[in-house]
């Protein structure tokens, strides 16, 4: 399965994809456009990837959290793309008998992505101007 | 060893102005030797690239990693994925 597409996440069918009758919670997370950055205005950010590394990173990432809790499906799909405000860039769905390991290793997985998974987002600002987000760079 | 390819990405590649660029690094090189490098080569993109990770072989590498010949290297910037 993979885990990196071009056109649209949906959420629902994301969700569907880790449920099982076994499974009494199931927790989403869409990571969705915003308008702003520190008070400018964005319009809309770019993504890129180093598609093959992504690719092994998300299904790692899936794994270890399957390992870490007691949880019984994890779905991961990020969108490479050029995402206006209100789109979804990252969905995440999560299932497991009860509700604790379900938020607990769906937060996991985000944070995970966030991290160590290569892709990178571009702002475009409502004046014109573009700039890569590099977190923490000098 | 000669003709090490590195990959570039995102705010990198954009600094470079290449997705890729091929290097001739004395035997033994390791992924501190390739930064240095590549700072030495593109001063105008030294604090970046001293924020980027490598990763060999699609694997984050550490600083005294070797760098094998014909391995998949990439410079990774900061990611902002999710």
């Amino acid at each position: 399965m993979e885990r990196l597409l071009t056109g649209p996440i949906e959420m629902e069918a994301l969700a569907a994809r880790v449920a099982d009758p076994g499974a009494g919670a199931i927790v989403t997370f869409a990571g969705v456009t915003r308008n702003e950055t520190d008070g400018r205005e964005v319009v809309s950010l770019g993504y890129e990837a180093y598609p093959e590394m992504a690719e092994e990173k998300l299904a790692e990432i899936e794994a270890e959290a399957l390992r870490r809790f007691p949880v019984r499906a994890v779905a991961v799909l990020h969108r490479l793309a050029t995402l206006d405000v209100g789109e979804v860039s990252v969905g995440i769905a999560v299932s497991a008998a009860h509700r604790p390991a379900a938020f607990e290793a769906c937060r996991f997985v985000i944070e995970r992505i966030k991290h160590d998974v290569p892709i990178w987002k571009r702002e475009i600002f409502a004046d014109g101007t573009e700039s890569w987000v590099h977190p923490g760079e000098c | 060893m000669s003709g090490l390819r590195v990959r570039l990405f995102a705010g990198a590649r954009d600094a470079v102005g290449a997705t890729e660029v091929e290097l001739d690094l004395p035997a033994g090189a390791t992924v501190a030797d390739l930064l240095d490098r590549l700072r030495a080569d593109h001063p105008a993109a030294a604090d970046l690239i001293s924020a980027c990770r490598v990763a060999v072989e699609r694997e984050f590498a550490e600083a005294g990693a070797a760098l094998p010949p014909g391995a998949e290297v990439a410079l990774i910037p900061p990611v902002s994925g999710g």
